[in-house]
């Protein structure tokens, strides 16, 4: 387990043995393939890049070439436990339409961003008046894939408009252990430099199983 | 669909396989065809578990001598690029099998062959087969290999309607499946061009109603222009740009209707080499069979229930990027319909302005994606 990116870490520990997954975003198939070896899943990804999809193919796992934004209506409604979007729906057309598209197609959503709200942005675009480039954002402006940034604070916003419920939050930094954070806290949308996010539908019929409470191990 | 390599030496095995009289093939359409006989072919050795092997569905005018040396034409086999030594599908590792389809003209049963009735060939009066009856008659021949669960059935084109129909009937008899540039059905246009080329067949005077076997002719203009219109469909508008762009056979025009321009020249020649190799009658009953051919309206109107009971099997599914014949949206179809049953689909479209052809061609992202998708399928049957 060691050199596992931390982001994936907290994914491990979220999601539940032997359920089914989505990733969205699969890339190489990295994380499919710890979630298969360490937790049983059942998983499937999405990946845009044929790099990706072949590599995938070649560790076994079912994959199909798309993107979030267009291919996500190729899976039939409440096919999955959990369906993952790590570290991309800033970079997707539509994030609203996206995360509507994930939570039709699972019970459970896990999605990270970068947190546009993080002091090193917010200073980097007060002191230079341009774009800001951190190391959680490191491209300028016209090479970016991220073209629908958005702070800790507007993302929960969203998630209220949908009717979703936030089942666990954590903070992540590149390195660093990932840690539990309450978002409605205002402190956490200046601190954390992107934003992991577990959530669910808030209320229709079918009530999930209840978490364990130590999600984030703390 | 020129191929320079060499022809290379591979261990083959085949033959005919002629059915029992109690075995009859029993058709769609109702009709049966008593001692049916399966010409085939393989490649490598069936291991003691009988675990290693493979089938591979043939599209429209191929045939079964998917690798080695082709004895009509003397051509390397038209997989090479995925079947040899060191290949993909490896001789020394599994078990490939090619099976001329029924109504062929390649040695299995079909319009050619003699009618056991009558003593003179068929002609039309073989009845129309559809992919159902092909892929039943592989099943029969597999099955008469001692073959249970096939490690894999993999095919392009037509060959990929056979697989998915595969899926469809015999689930539990295979490992995985393999579908390239391929439909669950066939479109108006798909029809439309079929219709184009039955109609050139059965306009040339020489064609004598089917008969003419019992005449001594041979409808060859009719198959040659048939031949001519199917194979534009087969490239794309940038493969001809790129391959003749308006470039002339010789100085200057002809100002009459010689082959003036070097694509008419080419289209010519592919259609008087095919009639060399292949059937006409066999042309109006394969090109049938692929029109009738649409698995959701089999199931009910829903392509998902086709695929209910193949949960278990792992598909891949590829398509290419300039292939308007079996576009990219048929194989979304196809594993939208997958998803739906909750088999474990992969999918990949393949860059290339090859058109349709680009499942016989140099396509390196497609030999990466299979040889991926094959390898992990032997290593998950255990597979040495």
């Amino acid at each position: 387990m060691n050199g596992v990116r931390e982001d994936f870490r907290e994914i491990l520990r979220l999601v539940r043995p032997g359920s089914r997954v989505l990733d969205v975003g699969c890339g190489g198939g990295e994380l499919l393939e710890l979630l298969t070896r360490e937790k049983q899943v059942d998983g499937r990804g999405v990946e845009i890049s044929h790099q990706g999809v072949s590599a995938c193919l070649a560790r076994g796992l079912a994959v199909m070439q798309g993107d979030a934004d267009r291919d996500l209506d190729q899976f039939p409604t409440g096919a999955f436990d959990y369906a993952i979007l790590s570290q991309t729906l800033q970079a997707t057309r539509n994030p609203r339409q996206v995360l509507i598209e994930l939570m039709r197609i699972a019970d459970r959503a896990v999605v990270s961003f970068p947190n546009f709200g993080h002091w090193r942005v917010r200073w980097s675009l007060l002191r230079d008046g341009r774009m800001p480039e951190t190391r959680s954002l490191p491209e300028p402006w016209w090479s970016t894939p991220n073209i629908h940034l958005c702070t800790l604070a507007d993302f929960t916003a969203l998630v209220e408009d949908l009717g979703l419920r936030i089942e666990a939050s954590a903070a992540l930094a590149d390195g660093k252990a990932a840690r539990p954070m309450d978002p409605s806290r205002k402190i956490e949308n200046w601190r954390a430099e992107a934003a992991l996010f577990l959530l669910t539908r808030r209320s229709d019929g079918g009530e999930p199983d209840p978490l364990p409470d130590d999600l984030f191990g703390g | 669909m020129t191929i320079a390599a060499e022809p290379e030496a591979i261990e083959q095995d085949g033959g005919t396989w002629t059915f029992p009289p109690e075995r009859p093939l029993v058709l769609e359409s109702g009709a049966r065809i008593d001692g049916l006989e399966l010409a085939w072919r393989s490649y490598g050795r069936l291991n003691a578990d009988k675990s290693n092997a493979v089938l591979i569905c043939h599209a429209l005018t191929l045939d079964q001598y998917v690798a080695g040396t082709h004895p009509t034409t003397g051509k390397p086999g038209w997989w090479t690029r995925l079947v040899g030594p060191g290949k993909t599908l490896d001789p020394a590792r599994h078990f490939i099998i090619c099976v001329n389809v029924v109504g062929g003209c390649m040695g299995s049963t079909g319009p050619t062959s003699t009618n056991p009735a009558t003593g003179k060939a068929w002609g039309l009066s073989f009845p129309v087969i559809t992919i159902g009856d092909m892929v039943r008659a592989q099943a029969m021949l597999v099955e008469a290999l001692g073959i249970d669960t096939l490690l894999a059935v993999v095919g392009g084109s037509m060959g990929g309607m056979q697989v998915l129909q595969w899926a469809a009937d015999y689930p539990e008899r295979m490992f995985s499946a393999v579908v390239v540039a391929s439909a669950p059905r066939h479109s108006a246009q798909n029809i439309a061009f079929h219709e184009v080329g039955r109609q050139a067949i059965m306009a040339d005077p020489d064609w004598r109603g089917g008969d003419y076997a019992l005449h001594g002719t041979r409808p060859e203009k009719g198959l040659a222009v048939a031949r001519m219109a199917a194979h534009i469909t087969y490239l794309s508008e940038a493969a001809l740009q790129r391959k003749f762009g308006r470039e002339l056979q010789r100085d200057g025009l002809s100002w009459g209707f010689d082959a003036d321009f070097q694509v008419e020249s080419y289209l010519r020649y592919q259609g008087a080499s095919f009639v060399d190799r292949f059937d006409a009658n066999s042309y109006l009953y394969i090109t049938r069979a692929m029109d009738y051919f649409d698995l959701g309206a089999a199931h009910g109107g829903v392509l998902a229930e086709a695929f209910r009971k193949a949960r278990d099997v792992r598909f891949c599914v590829l398509s290419f990027t300039s292939d308007w014949l079996y576009p990219t949206a048929e194989s979304r179809h196809i594993v939208r319909a997958l998803n739906a049953a909750g088999a474990r689909a992969s999918f990949v479209e393949i860059e290339s302005d090859k058109g349709h052809d680009a499942f016989l061609l140099d396509e390196p992202v497609m030999d990466s994606a299979l040889a991926g998708f094959l390898d992990s399928v032997a290593t998950a049957r255990g597979l040495k």
